[in-house]
């Protein structure tokens, strides 16, 4: 359990001094994954770096798993990051190092013996899908795969938290699912605690089961998932949501579906999964829905994207899911 | 060709100053990495974003760098020669230059290796700063190996300027292309000599720069 308390950071400056968190509270438990959300420059960066301690926080205390860090000597403290796996935006593998090198590195700090060390990497690779690449370089691997590389390293030794600063920020759209994908199943089967940092909405609706909006170095609202969609209670909170639909790909009188609902399709919630596994913005261009006994009824008619790929996505989620559909003339 | 060209040939001195050349820019480059290394790595890791800031370590090295790097170095050898005395017994001789050439060339090796450093991203070093690492590995397993690429491309400058101070160093009693340039060239009036002297200079310098490169390309995995 990580325990963050009154926690606030004031970065020295020039100008005499920038509060970039203040009296930050808040708790993850174990086996959850927690979200920090918020625009650029909120301060997450810094909230992340202070769990493990690599800001000092200016007041305030973190304890993680009853070890307040604050009081660790700096060897302690060196043995308690140990468990505490950090991923970044832009990966940060080391360069000269091969993929399987990397992962081992880690286990070398915690002094494994080299061949348990390899053996442990190897399983991790595993984990993560890249058994074949173990003597590649990084930079004969793809973005996605990077990523992938500093998960497994981040995990290799006994890591029981993980802290994703932005993880899925410099990916695209299918990469970034995988990823989320593979942290997701990282939690279910490793039991690794998460914590993810990100700016976007959609990431913390895929994964996460509890959320912090932070703005301005405060948490504005923390809640369950579900609940911080359904209503969510600061403005902020509600920025971030709608930023999430409005996305830049824009719609402009494309082609057009209609999708048929004849009371086969039931509480599913249709278009919602459906724009949340393609990741594509959607336009409901018309609505006419009844619900007759917990079946749906009637027919939604929805834009599609202009990108070929998204389009072609929307239609095969369709199909592959028996949802009935036709195309029309726009509306 | 001048006759006196043929001498030197026939009794070997310009094969010895090939050698002699050869001889002090390998061997004082290798005392300069000895020393300015360890100290490009001080400045790295005191400097306020390096890995263990200490202001005030940071400024007192970088003044003392930074005052021997402006000295000329025509100046700095012979203000040097009392040290090298001091060291090798005499101040004349091959060895005797090495000292000098050492004195001058070490803080100009502390900046390069210096700037190699920077060149690893501060990314990196968070990353194995997370994972619990010691100040003392991630100099070791992150900074060196790391840089390694960019510091081979830096001692092949740092030889090529080295090879240029020896030169100087032949006219104060040093020996190699400089010396032979100088004595049997320039004073004896001898153009041909000084030209030989710049050729057989220039393919050193090539054979240096060459062989550095393709040894800088095979070890960086960055590139492939
Ligand atoms: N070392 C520092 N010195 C001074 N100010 C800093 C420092 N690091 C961060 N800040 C400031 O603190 C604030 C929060 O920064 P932080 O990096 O935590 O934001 P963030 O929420 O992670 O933003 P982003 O989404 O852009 O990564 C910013 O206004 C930033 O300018
Ligand atoms: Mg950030």
């Amino acid at each position: 359990m990580i325990q963050i308390e009154n926690l606030s950071k004031t970065y020295k400056t020039s100008a005499g001094g920038f509060t970039a968190l203040s009296d930050v509270n808040l708790t993850v438990n174990d086996g959850e994954i927690f979200g920090i959300i918020g625009l650029s420059g909120a301060g997450k960066s810094t909230l992340v770096r202070c769990i493990n301690f690599l800001e000092v926080p200016t007041s305030g205390k973190v304890v993680i798993d009853g070890d307040e860090m604050g009081t660790l000597s700096k060897k302690e403290l060196l043995i308690k990051r140990r468990s505490i796996g950090m991923i970044f935006q832009g990966f940060n593998l080391l360069e000269q190092r091969t993929v399987l090198k990397n992962i081992c590195f880690p286990l070398e700090i915690a002094k494994v013996p080299k061949e348990q060390a390899v053996k442990r990497a190897r399983e991790l690779l595993e984990l993560v899908g890249l058994a074949d690449k173990e003597s590649s370089y990084p930079s004969q691997l793809s973005g996605g795969q990077k990523q992938r590389v500093a998960i497994a390293r981040a995990l290799a030794a006994e890591t029981k938290y993980l802290l994703c600063d932005e993880a899925t920020s410099a990916l695209d759209p299918d990469t970034t699912r995988s990823i989320l994908d593979l942290l997701k199943k990282v939690n279910k089967e490793l039991g690794v605690t998460i914590i993810v940092i990100t700016h976007e909405m959609k990431v913390i609706e895929s994964i996460c089961d509890r959320a912090a909006v932070l703005d301005g170095g405060n948490v504005a609202e923390l809640a369950p998932v579900s609940e911080l969609f359904a209503n969510p209670k600061s403005d902020i909170a509600r920025k971030l949501i709608l930023s999430a639909v409005n996305t830049a790909e824009e719609i402009k009188g494309g082609r057009v579906i209609r999708i048929i609902f004849d009371g086969e399709t039931s509480y599913k919630p249709v278009i919602a999964n459906l724009i949340l596994s393609c990741q594509a913005p959607l336009n409901i261009l018309k609505a006419d829905t009844q619900d007759v006994g917990g079946k749906a009824f009637g027919q939604i008619i929805i834009g599609l994207p202009d990108d070929e790929v998204l389009a072609e996505r929307v239609t095969k989620y369709l199909d592959d899911n028996g949802i009935k559909f036709s195309e029309t003339e726009a509306v | 060709m001048s006759e006196l060209l043929i001498k030197l040939w026939d009794s070997g001195t310009i094969q010895k100053g090939i050698w002699e050349t050869v001889y002090m820019t390998f061997v004082s480059a290798f005392f300069s990495y000895l020393i300015g290394l360890p100290l490009g790595i001080l400045l790295n890791v005191t400097a306020k974003d390096g890995i263990h800031p200490m202001p005030w370590l940071y400024r007192i090295v970088s003044i003392f760098v930074n005052i021997f790097r402006s000295i000329p170095f025509v100046i700095l050898m012979v203000a040097m020669l009392p040290v090298a005395k001091l060291i090798t017994g005499t101040s004349l001789g091959n060895n005797a230059m090495i000292v000098t050439l050492v004195i001058a060339a070490a803080p100009y090796v502390a900046r390069m290796a210096e700037s190699s450093f920077k060149e690893v991203g501060g990314g990196v070093i968070e990353a194995a700063k997370s994972m619990g690492a010691s100040d003392m590995r991630i100099i070791c397993q992150v900074l060196i190996p790391e840089a390694k690429p960019s510091l081979i491309v830096g001692s092949v400058i740092s030889l090529v300027t080295i090879l240029g101070y020896s030169a100087m160093a032949g006219t104060i009693g040093g020996g190699g292309l400089g010396m032979i340039a100088v004595s049997f060239g320039y004073q004896r009036f001898n153009d041909d000599i000084i030209w030989i002297c710049v050729l057989l200079t220039i393919i050193i310098v090539q054979i240096i720069q060459e062989t550095g490169m393709l040894i800088a390309r095979k070890t960086d995995k960055r590139i492939r």
